[in-house]
């Protein structure tokens, strides 16, 4: 999410779920919410069926599409250059909002100088989409009120992800679309509590509530509130960096706590050498994960429904998670297992509840300010949330930016690492699907799910499926400059010929033994988008 | 001031707002099958009968307007024999099998035949089934000989799930619910997408959870909502447990959620038997010889602390990572960053929200 903080500065959801049934046009680009954020999914298309236009741009015809108004299959890592265009035909036609624009951002002239590279025509050689669906598309989203943009991985997880979120915050930002009720920028975060992992300081460059730790204010404030002395001032290494600082002997000990690396992340092969290699490893999990066996100690911990604490929802929602049931056997929740750790090394963590843990957080953490247990139970509550009488933030950046001014970012088309050639002659896409959820540890352990889907697949184009005289169901074999693997054929309509998509929960299918692990330099995402393979009939 | 008068009161309301709305309102009971507040008004089941005391006439409160000066009567005699004939009319066409009913405790057909003492239709009962149960799919069951047509799975899948995967078909004594070419729900050409919305507002066991077939009754469940485990939205869920058993999960409705209607996915609703499955971790396990072994949690953290202590000491924090996680919650992110951060003194910690 740098993108979007570098420009606006704030990485999170700039509106509300509930604002989307008041949207008049939904942008949605990279993102398949029906299969990954179904309610999400179901509201639009809720409101799409009271009359809100709806564009639909990805790859794969999705499920979207279908009640879209225009539909755009750009080619994979195209974002930009797509964006830009509609940008260029915005300025061109005088659609752009000037008085948002002087009053509230800044770097607009160079904006102008980078789109005016991208007519229509040209980003159709680059897209694939025809120049016309491009100049409606653009046309389409500067012409309603209330336009808003709804984006995912198929943004983020490119080497180029953070100047693809940077186009969609300037096209946004260009049409004074930011600011306001049922507009804004609106990633959706994939898992139940990313968004508090990051709010909560999960992150190797701040403590929590984003506050930098190379700020030498913030690590005198922390090190007096936790009674410690010198906490590092250096940025720390994120997961894909850590793994490669385990090649380099310069990790020697890593602490896993609820986290799959060997299924989730790319270019699997590596991480399994480095779980191998790294001289100390503790998993702490619900099950003995594809990560954990490699693991010197396991510890069993409890389930979202065996604790209590609270998560922030992708629209900044703090909302209470309740303990339901007891852990089995010695299963702890995961807090207190760090909490006995720490108090064995000699720094006494001694909290009687997560409400307790809470009450710590809102002292510390400014945008949480206002978050206590009591409040949850009855009201609604979005950060930032500074006091008790604050009464949480519905939409970020109403009359002006958290960052002063929004910053215009643009970028040139940036070409994905890998192209497909005379060998590796596909691109495959992975992502998640509607049954499984990330590496499966919990719903491929669910049984009325795993017989629903019990088998990895891969979805090829049904022209590509002929040619190849691939029919469905039949077995094939995937490569990459990586690895290979072999699933299952799927033909479908809904990717276009020369690309693949494949789900990667499916340890028996693995797709991350295929991608790789190349990073978006400033995001530290990999680029699990694009990848070049080939495709066999076994 | 606009008013109505409901059993000789006079009450406000809101532009817009029904005769049951109002009534509700003012905890003025009016039994209803076919209403939701969360769907559209359809007048189907005729259960909410209210007299119009302007000409006597009965009408269904959930979609007779509030208008200034309209007086109506909720209970007396009149009203009451009619409700009773609507019922027993239902009945005659409905199994007399609460007790191995799924739904018993939790049915308002059953609760109305309670309360209007119907212990058999003066029509005559059912005694035969005259449909095919449907359950060629994990997820729901659908038994067509308790449904009462009331239309409510209908309306929550298309205005809510907005799936358009069920409908009326057939006619009269034939109708049902059924899926594309009645090939039954998840079919080949089926865009259900098994939320179980359509379970969740049936008023009968005619959809039911198959899943949670056998596992228990309302009254034996403890109930407790909390925040779903998958996705980024944060659905407000309620956990059916029984023992220690999670065995099903309902909808909340609660206008401060990000589902108010009671919205839910196929993961949320279904995705659970993974908590109480025999594969879960019990025990610490240290690895000897290559081998887990099921070791104290005294012996497994001291374990942990002697190596990390070590390897702080001999190399230095940064040589030290850690992944905290995006399932574990904001309380846990935070004393994990504060451990590595602490005690640890390294700022190598992360998690996969790049992922
Ligand atoms: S509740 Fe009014 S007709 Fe069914």
């Amino acid at each position: 999410m740098a993108g979007l903080a570098k420009s606006f500065g704030s990485g999170a959801m700039t509106n509300s779920i509930d604002e989307i049934a008041g949207n008049d046009l939904i942008f949605v680009i990279g993102s398949n919410p029906t299969e990954n954020h179904p309610v999400i999914g179901a509201k639009m298309k809720r409101t799409v069926k009271n009359g809100t236009k709806l564009i639909v741009a990805d790859p794969r015809r999705i499920e979207l599409a279908e009640y879209a108004d225009i539909v755009i299959q750009q080619k994979p890592g195209t974002d930009i250059a797509l964006l830009n265009s509609m940008m260029n035909v915005i300025i061109e036609e005088g659609l752009e909002d000037t008085e948002f624009i002087e009053e509230h951002t800044e770097n607009y002239e160079e904006l102008k100088k980078i789109v005016s590279f991208y007519p229509p025509e040209k980003a159709e050689e680059i897209t694939g989409v025809p120049a016309d669906t491009i100049r409606e598309a653009a046309r389409l989203y500067a012409s309603q009120d209330k336009s808003a943009i709804y984006y995912a991985m198929g943004i983020t997880q490119h080497k180029s992800g953070t100047e693809n979120v940077t186009s969609i915050t300037s096209l946004a930002m260009l049409t004074g679309n930011v600011g306001r009720k049922s507009t804004g920028v609106n990633p959706l975060r994939g898992q139940s509590n990313v968004q508090g992992a990051c709010d909560l300081g999960a992150l190797a460059n701040v403590y929590p509530g984003y506050q930098s730790v190379t700020d030498p204010d913030m690590k005198d404030k922390f090190e007096k509130a936790w009674g410690v002395e010198g906490l590092s001032d250096e940025v720390g290494l994120t997961v894909v960096e850590m793994f490669r600082a385990i090649d380099e002997n310069k990790i020697k000990a890593l602490y896993i706590m609820g986290e799959n690396p060997a299924l989730s992340d790319p270019d699997q092969g590596h991480i399994e050498a480095a779980l191998e290699k790294v001289e100390f490893l503790v998993v702490q999990d619900i099950f003995m994960t594809e990560t954990a066996e490699y693991a010197d100690v396991v510890l069993p911990a409890a389930c979202f429904a065996e604790k209590n604490g609270t998560f922030t929802n992708t629209d900044r929602r703090i909302q209470k998670v309740n303990k339901a049931v007891e852990a089995p056997g010695e299963a702890k929740a995961d807090w207190e297992i760090i909490c006995e750790l720490s108090n064995k090394m000699g720094y006494e963590m001694d909290y009687n509840s997560t409400e307790e843990i809470m009450e710590e957080i809102a002292e510390l953490t400014p945008i949480y300010g206002g978050v206590h247990y009591d409040r949850l139970d009855k009201e609604k509550i979005q950060w930032p949330c500074r006091d008790r009488e604050d009464k949480g933030t519905q939409y970020l950046h109403k009359g002006g930016f958290i960052r002063g001014k929004g910053k215009f970012y643009p970028s040139h088309h940036i070409p994905s690492i890998e192209k497909a050639d005379e060998e590796y002659e596909f691109i495959m896409m992975t992502g998640r699907m509607l049954y499984h959820y990330h590496t499966g540890t919990m719903t491929r352990n669910s049984q009325p799910i795993d017989e629903h889907v019990p088998d990895a697949y891969v979805e090829i184009n049904a022209e590509d499926a002929e040619k190849m005289g691939i029919k469905n169901g039949d077995r094939v074999k995937i490569g990459s400059r990586r690895g290979e693997i072999e699933t299952n054929a799927e033909i479908v309509e809904t990717v276009q010929p020369g690309q693949i998509f494949m789900p990667f929960h499916f340890a028996e299918s693995p797709a991350n033994r295929l991608t790789m692990d190349e990073l978006d330099p400033e995001a530290k995402i990999p680029e699990l988008k694009v990848t070049a393979v080939k495709l066999q009939k076994t | 001031m606009k008013e109505i008068i409901i059993d000789g009161n006079s009450y406000k309301f809101d532009p817009g707002q029904t005769v049951l709305e109002v009534a509700r309102g003012n905890d003025i009971d009016i039994p209803t099958l076919c209403y939701s507040e969360h769907l559209s008004i359809t007048g189907a089941c005729r259960m909410c009968l209210v007299e119009n005391k302007e000409n006597g006439s009965l009408e269904t409160a959930c979609t007779l307007p509030a208008r200034d000066g309209l007086e109506v009567e909720t209970d007396n005699d009149k009203i009451y024999d009619a409700r009773k004939t609507v019922l027993d009319l239902i009945l005659s066409d409905h199994p007399m099998t609460c007790m191995t009913c799924e739904a018993n405790g939790d049915c308002q057909l059953q609760d109305l035949a309670y309360q209007f003492d119907i212990e058999e239709s003066s029509y005559g009962s059912k005694k035969e089934d005259r449909f095919e149960l449907e359950e060629r799919n994990s997820f729901i069951v659908y038994d067509p000989d308790k449904c009462i047509l009331c239309g409510k799975c209908v309306r929550a899948d298309s205005e809510l799930q907005c799936s358009d995967a069920i409908e009326f078909s057939e006619r009269g004594f034939k109708t049902k619910v059924a899926a594309a070419f009645d090939e039954g729900l998840g079919g080949e050409d089926s865009s259900c997408v098994f939320c179980g919305l359509c379970v969740e507002n049936c008023p009968t066991a005619a959809l039911s959870y198959k899943p949670a077939r056998k596992k228990g009754r309302e009254y034996e469940l403890r109930k407790q909502r909390t925040t779903c485990g998958y996705c980024g939205v944060g659905c407000q869920v309620e956990l059916n447990i029984k023992g220690n058993e999670v065995i099903k999960v309902d909808s909340v409705y609660d206008d401060t959620a990000p589902n108010p209607d009671g919205e839910m996915c196929v993961k949320g609703r279904f995705a659970y038997g993974f908590i109480d499955s025999p594969d879960r971790l019990k025990y610490p396990l240290i690895k000897k010889d290559g081998e887990f072994v099921e070791s104290s949690w005294d012996e497994a953290l001291d374990y942990i602390a002697d190596n990390l202590s070590r390897i702080r000491d001999e190399h230095g924090g940064r040589e030290i990572g850690a992944l905290s996680s995006a399932r574990c919650t904001n309380e846990e992110n935070y004393i994990m960053q504060k451990f590595m951060r602490a005690v640890m003194k390294t700022n190598s910690v992360e998690h996969c929200a790049r992922l």
